[in-house]
């Protein structure tokens, strides 16, 4: 099956690209394989580069721009190993027709994954030049030196042939299977460097396309009936007097009611004048009850165990059980879904903002009754996606309505549909007991996760006996009856699962540092010996200027640590707590982190300055209100993003380690935040947050807690 | 019932003709094909649909096509004179002040709102006048420092 399609493809793409030298990908090869941990690439070959005529590279790639910066990265990472100007690098992302075979933009995979596909593809067509010239200029290949786009004799400059002139002409096609040679991180002179954004022009110009500036002649904008709720089933619908209005295109196909329009505000008008009945379930979950109900239905099942845990624990001098819980977050990209639909001559053509163009191309395939090679999804400019963007209903939607009238269609979600439709950052419980034995070392460590799944558990302490489990890991599943795990849908939303899993094991470790008497950072140092995290934390403390006191010490001084996406991070925080209106203020945030080469320092600093004031968002107010299935918020009046005045001076410290390959970097970083304010802020008020996010009612109530605990009987 | 409205966008005079309470995000995104005016509430929430009207910063989902008649409009595209850079526009890009760039022009925007009315705002003041800006991907401290290097170019960074 794969052979086939790698044949296919291969066929269409040498005629798409006319001529040139094109470099194939292919992970058969055991280098990269053994990269590819759990299967997450496509066997076939996965990456595509081509150098034209006029000495342009082309690189082509099933990966999205969504602001995390990759089309720079990726662009550097090719110029690096081909000896070229980024300047003379075309790239081509994220469309089916064109690029291979992606599975999707998600998990900080980019870099680690199709990295080192891409720089093989650009290592080994700088080879396929070298050979050229020499063959051209009549010297051995040792003797020829590739720089900038162009290759010279070496001590006889004038002497030269460019990568164009060489191109010219040539059909080849080269697969690379075998370890290509990678520069080392000592000879680069691309890759390491802060380059400016290349779509950065783009972007403050309004040039930038995004899905929704996409016109085609004779757009049609789709509104569609939504339900009040989750499991709401429609009783009747009345379109007669929507139907009336000039200009409506109405469209009623089994669950897909939809008024066109060609302006957009007047097909938001029409389909108010559709009359709909729906029959909505009881609820039985809301905000506040949500917790209670994961531990009710999920089923906890142990993925870890390690130790005699009933040992360990009759061994422990003090023992701390806590649970921890959290909300459902919103992805709440300022982009809403959108797409847009052309059907014509049998091929339908789907602009779409979406992290997964080829399983959308697939599923779109799948609904219309369409062979995927009739399909084609072009991605434009992603206006944000942290995980939300690989939902593609608006895209089915889009290709569905287009079918059914034969008119280009889009669809582009309101903010309220935006929120209705978001597959959330699922609400989450941890239990969590742990001990300390008479030395002030951590005995053992009985975790267990509710709703948000494993990622982020696997700590790097060294805890003699420990058990890990996990309870209805991000499952929602329409077709089980009630009750659900979650009660409408979840999904990966920046580092899957880790925000909440970090959240709660590293304020149960501080928790037992301050119990020890021991400086927070000091007891982590005490229980790590990776030597990545140790020379993490330490790079954190240095930068901070943490100077160890037992917490909590009053400064409102708090750390976190995590490993996640191949990379280890470190956070120190001081926050300023007021102790009248329980209001968090973020005074300082230092991080520090290891993710071995770094492409871009800094496009790296971005994604940690993005992803810790991201996370300040489900650390300080993000929660979705919701009772049953109906989402209450519907937008950004009642559900709130972090703003400039909450954002402190953040550093971002990147910790050099060349001697590991470039790892991920989007996501690592806003694992930490909830645990390193919650510590902060335990260190601030003597008070431990159990639930985020830290509203600053739920600050003076744990205030209130400590007090009363502290207080004589 | 369309009623024809005269105004200037980017300096240029033009006249469309349409429903009067028309939203003016509409207009300018439809008939005038200029994009960079952004949707993303629809209740003047998000800002990423700001423009100049009269070089104040206007939610262009708010307002209406008959608000604007008479009015100079000015949108992302506009910024760039003779395809210069406006200092703004230069400074995120040598900040690093966007990811995915869709706040992008209404932050822009925003800014040149307050550069116009207060030509170097404290630290504070730029942060007042972007609050209301929502911005997912986390740019805030760069985009602060961009506006910022642009208000006081001598420094001053606290």
């Amino acid at each position: 099956m794969s052979a086939v399609r790698d044949e296919l493809s291969r066929r269409r793409f040498l005629q798409l690209a006319g001529g040139g030298i094109a470099v194939l990908v292919t992970l058969e090869a055991g280098w990269l394989a053994a990269q590819d941990h759990g299967g997450l690439y496509p066997s076939d070959f996965n990456a595509y580069l081509l150098i034209g005529a006029d000495g342009r590279v082309t690189v082509y790639s099933g990966k999205i721009e969504m602001g995390q910066g990759v089309m720079t990265s990726l662009a550097q990472m090719a110029a690096e190993e081909l000896s070229v100007d980024v300047a003379s690098i075309d790239m081509v992302l994220g469309d089916t027709d064109r690029c291979p075979t992606d599975m999707g933009t998600f998990g900080s995979l980019t870099t680690r994954m199709f990295g080192p596909a891409l720089r093989a593809a650009a290592a080994d067509a700088r080879s396929v030049l070298l050979a050229l010239a020499a063959e051209r200029l009549g010297v051995p290949k040792e003797r020829l030196i590739a720089n900038r786009g162009v290759i010279t004799v070496s001590g006889a400059e004038s002497r030269r042939v460019s990568y164009g002139e060489l191109s010219k002409g040539q059909h080849i096609v080269r697969t690379v299977g075998e370890a290509a040679v990678l520069k080392a991180a000592k000879d680069f002179e691309v890759m390491g460097r802060s380059l400016p954004r290349i779509d950065a022009r783009d972007k403050v110009t309004g040039a930038a396309k995004f899905t929704a500036d996409v016109r085609l002649p004779g757009l049609q904008y789709a509104a569609i009936l939504r339900p009040p709720a989750h499991g709401a089933t429609l009783r009747h619908v009345d379109t007669s007097a929507a139907a009336r209005l000039p200009g409506v295109t109405l469209v009623q196909r089994d669950d897909l009611v939809a008024v066109l329009h060609a302006d957009p505000d007047a097909a938001a008008a029409a389909l108010e004048r559709v009359g709909a009945d729906w029959t909505t379930a009881e609820a039985t979950v809301d905000t506040e009850r949500v917790a209670e109900h994961l531990q009710a239905v999920a089923q906890p099942k142990e993925s870890t165990r390690r130790g005699d845990l009933d040992v360990a624990r009759a061994r422990a001098t003090r023992l701390f059980e806590s649970t921890y819980r959290k909300g459902y977050v919103a992805h709440a990209p300022i982009e809403t879904h959108a797409a847009l639909a052309q059907w014509s001559g049998g091929r339908m053509t789907v602009w779409a903002s979406t992290q997964t163009p080829f399983p959308t191309r697939d599923r779109i395939a799948k609904t219309l009754g369409l062979d995927p090679k009739d399909v084609r999804v072009v991605t434009p400019y992603v206006g944000g996606g942290f995980g939300g963007k690989s939902a593609d209903r608006q895209a089915i939607e889009a290709a569905r309505l287009a079918q059914i009238t034969g008119k280009p269609v889009q669809v582009a979600f309101s903010r309220a549909e935006e929120f209705f439709y978001d597959a959330f950052d699922p609400a989450a419980v941890v239990t969590l007991a742990s001990g300390l034995d008479r030395d002030g070392r951590i005995a053992f460590w009985d975790y267990c996760v509710y709703g948000a799944g494993e990622r982020g558990t696997a700590h790097v302490y060294d805890v003699p006996a420990l058990r890990i489990r996990s309870a209805g890991a991000m499952s929602y599943d329409p077709s089980v009856p009630a009750p659900r795990v979650h009660p409408f849908a979840v999904g990966p939303w920046r580092a899957p699962g880790a925000n909440m899993n970090v959240y709660a094991a590293e304020s149960q470790i501080d928790l037992m540092a301050a119990a020890a008497g021991v400086d927070p950072v000091e007891f982590r140092l005490r229980h790590v010996t990776d030597p990545r995290m140790r020379a993490t934390l330490q790079a954190a403390a240095a930068a901070f200027g943490w100077r160890p006191a037992p917490g909590p010490s009053g400064r409102g001084f708090g750390v976190a640590c995590s490993t996640d996406a191949g990379s280890y991070v470190a956070t120190m925080a001081e926050v300023a707590v007021d102790a009248e209106s329980g209001q968090v203020r973020v005074k300082r945030i230092v991080c520090a982190q290891d993710m071995g080469v770094v492409v871009n320092p800094d496009g790296a600093r971005m994604q940690i300055e993005g992803g810790l004031t991201m996370g300040l968002g489900y650390t300080l107010a993000e929660e979705l209100q919701f009772r049953g299935g109906e989402i209450l918020d519907r937008n950004f009046d009642t559900y709130h993003l972090p703003r400039c005045s909450w954002v402190p001076r953040i550093e971002a410290v990147l910790v050099a380690n060349d001697a590991v390959p470039p790892q991920g970097g989007g996501e690592p970083a806003i694992t930490t935040t909830g645990a390193v304010i919650a510590n902060a802020v335990h260190d601030a008020t003597s008070a431990r947050i159990l639930r985020l996010p830290m509203t600053p009612e739920r600050v003076l109530a744990a205030m209130a807690a400590r007090r009363a605990r502290k207080s004589p009987a | 019932m369309n009623t024809s409205v005269t105004f200037r966008v980017n300096g240029h005079s033009t006249t469309v003709s349409a429903e009067a309470d028309r939203s003016l995000l509409s207009v300018l995104r439809g008939e005038l094909g200029l994009t960079g005016a952004k949707y993303g509430c629809g209740i003047g929430a998000c800002g990423a649909c700001t423009v100049l009207v009269g070089g104040r910063a206007v939610r262009a989902c708010r307002a209406t096509l008959a608000s604007v008649a008479d009015q100079d409009v000015m949108t992302v595209e506009g910024l760039a004179a003779g395809g210069q850079l406006h200092p703004l526009q230069q400074a995120f890009i040598d900040h690093g002040a966007l990811q995915c760039g869709y706040c992008t022009p209404g932050m822009l925007l925003a800014a040149h709102a307050l550069l116009h009315e207060q030509p170097h705002p404290s630290r504070q003041a730029i942060v007042a006048a972007l609050e209301p800006h929502l911005c997912r991907c986390g740019a805030h401290q760069r985009i602060l420092d961009a506006v910022e290097a642009v208000a006081r170019p001598a420094g001053g960074v606290p």
